[in-house]
């Protein structure tokens, strides 16, 4: 490879660094606003990790169960992220979703229908109505095909009136960002290089979306890909902003965990949905006795309730198989602690027993599809092996819920899993594609007018060197540490000192081992040259993987209480005064520093949806008392 | 490099941008047993069926008739075979009486080389267009069903109607072979079950064409708006699974039924009568 | 439980290349992707491989293992024998990149051409209404994950590289009669471009992207065939395109 580097230059109104769902619908409604928008993802165009996404995406349509509005999908939200969420997103979210999902069946999407041949719904963990609109179990695939081919329809528009295709939206595929580049304190471009030859690249725009998903890859049994490596969450701390409640991360319960090599791959929640039962080594449907107390009153106690909700659920309590993840997935954990596991260290989810094999296959095909081909196993004959597996971060940047923009940092906009608040301490399952849907949306609505009210800045020359040189910095040194061992130690503090269940002593060790392999990081050296060079990709991810890391566990160990997806053996329960405080990291260029800032309090039109019998489950008496704030 | 500058055609696999490779193909497994038999027993059929075609004789032995000449419809038919007249008559080119099986033969012929399944079969095995999937293919050019003649290949559905017309008088000769020698109704032999089986294959390979599944249903656009056409279809789809194996087993039984007949009618053996 | 295999492995770039042994350790329950890990972590650190969620849900792993087109993350290690060589190497059908990496940007050009979906113009959200057994036929076809090994097998452009201009390749015939067959479709000349413009007639039905499809879908029979038979009630058919002139329609809706 010769010194020289070779550089392009591009200038558009927006960047969108990722084009997962949340991305996708950003550039979109950008290009739909009349602007010009690039579009760039680290793999190839539609490989998004949004495809994994299986069961559904949830919009209180109210198809299969006319009961249903959004004031039910609200609560719901907010019972799930046990009162975390910020409110605002929460209640946008709720009450868009069904918009979004019916501007996609105007695109070609082609849901599973009812009898009356409206859009089908299924049941999921959490929701009190079947929302979920889906597709079999590919429901995410349909997702991003169907945006993909909207911003395909788009580009053929502007063949036909600009006579280029590519002349408001592009698609750079396999390009790595590396630096979110500002001037005078606001966002003037990015910087990267494309993974295919290492050729450097600058985007200078006005406004950036980020929807670079999750950061999954930061453990090591996880249900993501290789892309969820935490870009966007490290990018945006870089570029000053601030990350909200790290410490939530959701461990999906069921997880592939045989064999080794697809350990961590989801086994949808779907698959409960469908009448899938957990049982334990002695064959106990264990589920009944985690059951808290905040979810008495809506989740059977017995099996013959549970069964006959499957055929009526207007008379009886849901099975509690379906509550929300974070209860499965430690009610799991404990299971196999206690020795009740499955050989293999999980527990056993069987559908055989109640739905035939035709029926199977026809509802969860794909699911049939992994079992079959990788652990050799029948779905439709015997039970499957699952165990948790990390799955989401409901932590992420602090946006404003209404324009998606980046608190602290103007010009930076975020949207989808990378963005924080919306979830809480929680996501239930099917609010991720919706999330995706309504925030992606509103994200690139915001960027749009920000870039039509703001003036571009020049990206100077000395920010383009810094940039260039950090490129060219792993290939610099020589006998320094190889990226992949770096990353699977990584790994290994994460699993075993930040996972499901913490205790402020393993978490002080993580914090310890974290910022050693921080001062190692700086000795990276990768062999061979730029072109497609993957030892070269993964030294970059890594300097994310541990920023995110760092913030995890900083954040988990301020955090003295349990909920959602933040477990300490020694702090057990719920903690009112915690429930009304977000944990905000930001990065002050050597560490992540976590401070405390309060909750915006709900509305009164919100706080009053709730029976204020439910909120003394949650909040303090003096919050009860004070009711919601008036607008 | 010695071997890549032996490469003859520098197309597909071997053009430059693309990675490499010297060999047409890695695949170790048997590709070439699928095709090598493809073309074994489609040559061994096409040298029976012409010559069986050409013999003009042993292809009627009341009440049976074999499936090459049926309907006879020329007056060179043995006597008793014409089922349906002579409409033909007698046709000589440079003075040789032509085959009545010729005249009907053209039919399941056009129908078995314009069907879906046997196309893929023979374009592999015979032409090599491909040999076996991901194995070059010998050609310098290629331009598919896009030109004379193979374009005739989209008129396959006339062939299957002919088809349909021809099962309807093999079932008709199935039927009446439930007469004996006499002529008298009442009676089943070997040969009422050979051609029973033979007419019931033929209908099961029309049915599950790929013609017939759309004529059937397939092209409408909304199945909801045309309940029994959808119901139909559904069924000629599940038998369309199995097109491929209809289509050999109907090919066996024609030959068989023949051969049968050509035993039966030459005197080497005697069609047994049950009742 | 863990053994040594086997594999050859293609490196290069688009200037030359060739098949490199290695021996690597294999566990129970891999595939072909987990040993291209351990190999691209222990001994070849710049081994190029694209590959994104190791469950066949995304179709980037799509690589020819022992000459046929299969994705690395569903091909398991244990399918082959003990003694046997795993040769590995990248797509044949389009421009290598490096090692196992192609360049696959032809289909996304071809993706571009086939025309979008074009709904009634007075379609409102919300107010489709549409029967599950109309949509089904398009489901089967939307479940394309996209990893190009039918394109890649496909002899019509594996074996000739001319024929790339004029030939959308099995992936874009499933999308055309994915549309086609879309309920809420009103794009009526689909079928004719389908034939003049996208290259339907190339097809000679061999049934190669069927067989390596990883996602089972019956690309010939379901999505190929059927629009050849709706090609020619619309272009070599007398009596039904004389039928769609009186009823001034094309094929029956």
């Amino acid at each position: 490879m010769s010194e020289k580097i070779q550089m392009e230059r591009h200038n558009y109104d927006i960047v969108v660094i990722g084009a997962g769902g949340a991305g996708l619908r950003a550039a979109v409604e950008a290009r739909v606003a009349g602007l010009r928008v690039a579009i760039i993802c680290k793999s190839l165009f539609g490989k998004a990790h949004t495809v994994m996404a299986e069961g559904g995406v949830a919009a209180s349509m109210g198809n299969v169960n006319e009961n249903d509005n959004w004031q039910v999908h609200f609560r719901d939200t907010m019972r799930g992220g046990k009162f975390l969420n910020h409110y605002r997103m929460a209640e946008l979210h709720a009450k868009e979703a069904p918009d979004r999902v019916w501007e996609l069946e105007v695109w070609g999407a082609l849901f599973d229908r009812t009898g009356e041949g409206k859009i089908s719904q299924r049941n999921f963990g959490g929701h009190e109505y079947p929302r979920l609109a889906h597709v079999g179990d590919r429901t995410g695939l349909e997702l991003i095909r169907t945006m993909q081919q909207r911003i395909i329809a788009l580009q053929q528009q502007d063949a036909k009136d600009h006579g280029d295709a590519e002349s408001f939206i592009k698609v750079f595929a396999e390009v790595t960002v590396t630096e979110v580049l500002k001037e005078s304190g606001k966002v003037a471009g990015v910087y990267g290089y494309r993974r295919e030859n290492g050729v450097e690249v600058l985007f200078e725009a006005p406004a950036v979306i980020l929807a670079t998903g999750g950061v999954g890859k930061t453990f090591k049994i996880t249900s993501n890909s290789w892309e969820g490596t935490g870009d966007g969450h490290a990018l945006a701390l870089k570029a000053g902003g601030n990350l909200v409640d790290m410490e939530f991360l959701q461990f999906h319960p069921t997880g592939m965990v045989w064999p080794p090599s697809v350990r961590g791959i989801l086994v949808t929640e779907s698959v409960r949905g469908e009448g899938g039962v957990l049982t334990n080594n002695k064959g106990e449907r264990f589920m009944f006795k985690y059951i808290p107390d905040v979810f008495k009153d809506k989740y059977a106690d017995n099996e013959a309730e549970a069964d006959r909700w499957y055929l009526d659920q207007d008379n009886n309590r849901r099975p509690p198989e379906l509550l929300p993840r974070d209860e499965v997935a430690r009610a799991i954990n404990s299971e196999v602690k206690a020795g009740r596991g499955s050989e293999h260290g999980g527990v056993f989810l069987d559908v055989s027993k109640r739905l035939t094999a035709e029926v199977i296959k026809k509802r969860l095909p794909s699911m049939w599809h992994q079992f079959y081909e990788l652990a050799g196993v029948d779905i439709t004959k015997e039970a499957m092996e699952v165990g948790p597996t990390c799955h989401y971060v409901m932590g992420g940047v602090e946006v404003d819920p209404d324009t998606a923009a980046a608190v602290g940092v103007p010009g930076l906009f975020a949207a989808g899993e990378v963005a924080g608040g919306m979830h809480g301490s929680n996501r239930l399952g099917g609010n991720s594609l919706s999330d995706l849907l309504v925030f992606g949306r509103r994200a690139g609505a915001g960027a749009a007018s920000y870039v039509k009210q703001s003036q571009p800045v020049k990206v100077s020359e000395s920010a383009i060197k810094n940039a260039t040189e950090r490129i060219a910095s792993p290939f610099k040194r020589t006998g320094g540490e190889n990226p992949y061992s770096l990353h699977q130690e990584l790994q290994e503090i994460t699993h075993n000192l930040v996972g499901i269940i913490r205790t402020k002593t393993e978490l002080a060790d993580a914090i310890n081992k974290i910022a050693d392999i921080r001062k190692r990081i700086e000795n990276v050296t990768v062999s061979g040259d730029r072109l497609f060079n993957p030892g070269f990709h993964l030294s970059f991810d890594l300097d994310n993987m541990l920023l995110v890391a760092e913030s995890t566990a900083k954040s988990a160990i301020v955090r003295e209480e349990s909920r959602g997806g933040h477990t300490r053996d020694d702090f057990p329960v719920m903690d009112t005064k915690w429930r009304q405080i977000n944990n905000i990291s930001s990065f002050n260029g050597k560490e992540v520093v976590v401070k405390q800032q309060g909750l915006p309090p709900m509305p009164n039109e919100l706080f009053e949806l709730f029976d204020i019998h439910e909120l003394e489950k949650y909040m303090s008496k003096e919050e009860t008392a004070r009711g919601g704030v008036k607008l | 490099m010695a071997l890549i500058d032996s490469r003859k055609v520098v197309t597909g696999v071997f053009t430059k941008e693309r990675p490499e490779i010297a060999e047409r193909t890695l695949r170790t497994d048997r590709w070439w047993l699928q095709p090598a038999l493809t073309f074994g027993v489609l040559i061994s059929f096409v040298i029976y069926a012409t010559f069986r075609a050409f013999e003009k004789k042993y292809y009627f032995a009341e009440p049976l008739i074999s499936p090459f000449y049926s309907p006879c419809l020329s007056t060179a038919c043995v006597e008793g075979s014409t089922h349906f007249g002579t409409p033909i008559g007698s046709i000589t080119i440079f003075g040789l009486l032509i085959s009545p099986a010729l005249f009907i033969l053209i039919f399941p012929l056009g129908f078995r080389m314009t069907c879906y399944y046997y196309r893929k079969s023979y374009y592999r095995a015979f032409w090599m267009s491909p040999p076996a999937c991901a194995v070059a293919e010998p050609h310098k050019k290629y331009t598919g069903e896009t030109r004379a003649p193979l374009i005739l290949q989209n008129g396959h559905r006339w062939f299957f109607y002919a088809g349909l017309v021809l099962n309807v008088i093999l079932t008709y000769d199935a039927i009446i072979a439930f007469k004996n020698a006499d002529g008298q109704w009442g009676h089943m032999s070997v040969g009422t079950l050979v051609l029973l089986l033979n007419a019931s294959f033929l209908w099961l390979y029309s049915a599950s064409c790929h013609t017939c599944r759309h004529t059937i249903g397939g092209r409408l656009k909304n199945f909801s708006k045309h309940p029994l056409r959808y119901k139909a279809w559904t069924v000629v789809s599940r038998l369309n699974h199995y097109h491929p194996n209809f289509a050999w087993v109907s090919l066996f039984g024609v030959a068989f039924t023949d051969l049968y007949i050509r035993l039966v009618a030459s005197g080497a053996i005697t069609n047994f009568y049950f009742f | 439980m863990s053994k040594k295999i086997n594999l050859r492995i293609w490196r290069g770039d688009v200037n030359s290349g060739k098949l490199e042994d290695v021996v690597v350790e294999a566990n129970e329950g891999e595939v072909v992707l987990d040993v291209i890990h351990r190999v691209q972590a222990t001994q070849m650190g710049d081994l190029a491989v694209r590959w994104n969620c190791k469950a066949g849900k995304c179709g980037s792993c799509s690589m020819e293992i022992n000459g046929k087109p299969r994705l690395a993350c569903m091909t398991q290690v244990a399918n082959f024998n003990e003694d046997e060589t795993i040769t590995i190497t990248p797509l044949r059908a389009f421009p290598v990149i490096k090692d196992l990496v192609t360049d696959v940007s032809f289909n996304y050009k071809k993706a571009m051409e086939i025309e979008a979906f074009s709904p009634p113009a007075d379609l409102k959200p919300g107010q489709a209404r549409m029967q599950q057994i109309d949509v089904e036929r398009s489901q089967e076809f939307r479940k394309c994950i996209e990893c190009f090994l039918c394109q890649d097998t496909c002899h019509v452009i594996r074996d000739h590289e001319e024929n790339k201009k004029s030939f959308a390749g099995p992936r874009f015939f499933i999308r055309i009669a994915e549309l086609d067959m879309h309920p809420l479709d009103m794009l009526k000349n689909r079928k004719k471009k389908a034939q003049e413009e996208h290259g339907l007639g190339m097809c000679n039905i061999t049934k190669c992207c069927t067989e390596v499809c990883p996602e089972h879908i019956k690309i010939t029979d379901n999505a190929i065939i059927p629009m050849k038979e709706r090609v020619v009630d619309v272009k070599y058919d007398p009596v039904r395109w004389l039928g769609s002139k009186i009823r001034k329609r094309e094929g029956i809706v």
